[in-house]
């Protein structure tokens, strides 16, 4: 408290910033800002609990769930590639996509059962059914879509069971899309003002960050004759993840700021030079077929997609630490419903 | 708040309200019901009374004694009395406390007290209703007397320093009507239970964590030692043999007032009436309203300042409500990739 004022000596000891004064003074919080950032619009004024989050942040472990939500889109976008590879007749790239679905899966089933607070339970997921849980759902669309995967890239390996291999491929393509885009639900459907607010577009956000990482998987591996897919779904995936990740902050007013701030601001604008570098340097790989491009191409594309995710993630995360974020926002909506 | 009282209130008659359809959002007068039981006790709560609260922590020490709460950090913040600074997985009643310049409504300092007759008071205990017996815990839904200032606020007192106010208020779940923690639960280890109260099976749960950011609140938080998750049970134990929770038993000013929903939104009603009545403009219910963002509380306050100045938001809203919406996005989003799948490979072979 401010209230040294009692001594005789008059005010003393008066530690600026720890009041709790009445009104909308309260509990201002200055966050400094990155290198020569100009706020958007004058910093609110709210009251607050001596600058004490509302929010408990989420307790997730940021490799482990952004991670997961990178390998998922991966996976996803990739079992896309890998059925359309198998049905024209692109083997090198039908085996790529296969694998690479197979392994990121199998990957970031692991993260998702590491970052549990009691591991062994993990079952316990599949207890119930609920479509209200979007991470229930995401755990039963796991659970048939990882064995897909690795049933159609283990029948691809072995050369063998061929009809078993193209029913697998093509259910891990039907259950893919939905694999990479349900993981924006499993962030919006929480408190975290950051996360909520963008459920309109995330979706598609995600949609093409994954896109763009598995056609970098499919770019950096792949020969480029049979790259022409991966090519086009490079600069479509990388499109469609700028163009709506733009939208949604434009939309989202205030809680956009947490993305332009700190570490969230330098991992999405590396993303976005990252993923924008990298589909154009997919296009070019098309015409001038060399080798190092493509792979350049692909690498950028892939740590794009990656940065995109942990930029995300770390983005909601600080949107849940400072109140400004719960408290503006609601304020405005019981000011505007009040009329 | 009697012991009686929950045993009592299972055998009291009248039927219960039926359950509303919208099981995401919006007024749910039958909680349990909705959630699948058949015979259901009423709807039992908490009704946090912030302006007879003296900030003694009682509650916060009785519920880790009844629970075995683990401690939860020895610190001093520095900040205020308040070291316990929110609710999470080992403090699941939390008393915040906050000073500020502003003079407490209705309050008379400098008072006498010489014409007051004590031995007179004592004797009209119980007989009338401004002055209710010691059994009593419900402050009587009456107006202020006649003597108490209206809306008048305190003079500056004489060295010239200006009134200021100090506001308790112990926080706790709010066993929302649509708890956004029970909604994503992944594993089903949080449920509604018969007294609409919301719980974490500790058996059950897997420590996913998904619980934890769902919540408005700021509740619910996973016990890092333990991974799983922690918050107030409503003492279902105790309510289970017809008991009222520990923290409510331990409150000395009947702050914390535990009872049948119903009977503490009345309550609180006329408690409010009361206040306004004496000049406490402030009062506020918070979290009372079955049409606010989470179809009401569970336990819900009387606040005598802003909701964010006590740390709580102004305007939760269970986000399973955009669920629907968040999932028809998502479909669309999937189906946007499909297509975006097919689009890279219809271009002329190479
Ligand atoms: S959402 Fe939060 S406040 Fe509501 S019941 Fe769950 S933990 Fe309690
Ligand atoms: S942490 Fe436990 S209680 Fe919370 S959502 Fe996960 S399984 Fe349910």
């Amino acid at each position: 408290m401010s209230g040294s004022d009692v001594t005789r000596e008059g005010v003393q000891g008066a530690r600026p910033g720890r009041d709790a004064p009445t009104g909308a003074r309260a509990g201002r919080r200055r966050r400094r800002r990155g290198r020569g950032e100009q706020p958007m619009v004058p910093d609110a004024q709210f009251s607050s609990y001596y600058g004490k989050p509302v929010l408990n942040k989420p307790t997730w472990k940021p490799l482990d769930i952004a991670g997961y939500l990178y390998l998922g889109g991966l996976a996803g976008a990739a079992s896309l590639l890998a059925a359309g590879a198998h049905a024209t007749g692109r083997p090198d790239l039908a085996r790529v996509a296969k694998l690479g679905a197979a392994g990121a899966i199998t990957v970031s089933l692991g993260a998702l059962v590491h970052d549990l607070g009691r591991p062994a339970r993990f079952v316990n997921m599949l207890r119930v059914f609920k479509p209200t849980s979007p991470m229930n759902m995401g755990s039963w669309l796991l659970s048939g879509y990882a064995p897909l995967t690795m049933a159609a890239a283990a029948a691809d390996v072995a050369g063998r069971y061929r009809l078993v291999g193209a029913g697998a491929t093509a259910g891990a393509a039907v259950l893919g899309p939905a694999v990479a885009t349900y993981t924006a639900v499993l962030l919006s459907d929480t408190a975290v003002p950051s996360w909520h607010e963008g459920y309109r577009e995330l979706p598609f956000v995600f949609a093409g960050s994954g896109a763009s990482a598995a056609a970098g998987l499919a770019l950096a591996s792949v020969p480029a004759a049979q790259a022409g897919p991966a090519r086009r779904m490079a600069v479509l995936g990388a499109a469609l993840e700028m163009g709506l990740f733009q939208l949604m902050k434009r939309r989202m007013g205030m809680l956009a700021e947490p993305f332009e701030r700190g570490r969230p601001h330098t991992l999405l604008r590396a993303a976005e030079v990252l993923t924008a570098g990298g589909a154009a340097l997919a296009a070019l790989s098309g015409r001038r077929r060399e080798r190092g491009l493509a792979v350049a191409a692909g690498v950028a594309l892939m740590s794009g997609s990656a940065a995109l995710r942990f930029g995300v993630f770390h983005a909601g995360v600080d949107s849940a630490e400072d109140p400004k974020y719960t408290v503006v926002p609601q304020r405005e909506r019981l000011e505007a419903r009040a009329g | 708040m009697t012991e009686a009282n929950t045993t009592a209130a299972r055998g009291s008659g009248g039927d219960p309200p039926p359950p509303s359809e919208n099981l995401l959002y919006g007024p749910q007068p039958n909680v349990a019901q909705a959630a699948g039981y058949t015979d259901v006790p009423p709807r039992m709560g908490f009704f946090t009374d912030t302006s007879v609260c003296i900030g003694c922590k009682a509650c916060e020490v009785a519920c880790k004694e009844w629970n075995s709460v683990p401690e939860d950090g020895l610190e001093f913040t520095g900040m205020s009395y308040d070291n316990t600074q929110g609710l999470g997985a080992d403090t699941w009643r939390h008393v915040a406390f906050i000073e500020q310049r502003k003079p407490l409504g209705g309050q008379e300092p400098g008072v006498g007290h010489e014409g007051f007759d004590v031995f007179e008071a004592a004797r009209s205990l119980g007989t009338s209703p401004a002055s209710p017996g010691p059994g009593a815990t419900a402050p009587s839904p009456q107006a202020a007397p006649a003597g108490a200032p209206a809306g008048e606020i305190s003079p500056v007192s004489p060295d010239g320093r200006t009134e200021l106010r100090w506001l308790m208020a112990s926080d706790v779940c709010k066993h929302c009507t649509h708890a956004a923690c029970l909604d994503v639960c992944p594993t089903g280890a949080l449920f509604r239970t018969e007294f609409g109260t919301v719980v974490v099976q500790e058996d059950v749960c897997n420590g996913c964590g998904y619980c934890v950011p769902a919540c408005p609140y700021g509740v619910i938080d996973q016990r890092k030692e333990d991974g799983r998750v922690w918050k107030c049970t409503l003492c279902y134990d105790r309510l289970g043999v017809g008991m009222e929770p520990a923290c409510a038993k331990a409150c000395p000013t009947d702050s914390i007032q535990f009872g049948p929903l119903e009977e503490l939104r009345e309550r609180a009603a006329a408690r409010v009436a009361q206040l306004h009545a004496a000049g406490v403009t402030d009062a506020r219910l918070y979290g009372e309203s079955p049409e606010d963002g989470v179809g009401g509380d569970g336990a819900f306050f009387l606040l005598l300042d802003e909701p964010e100045v006590y740390g709580l938001p102004p305007d939760p809203q269970v986000t399973t409500r955009d669920l629907p919406a968040m999932w028809k996005h998502a479909a669309m989003a999937a189906v946007s990739l499909a297509a975006l799948g097919v689009a890279s490979f219809v271009r002329r072979p190479r």
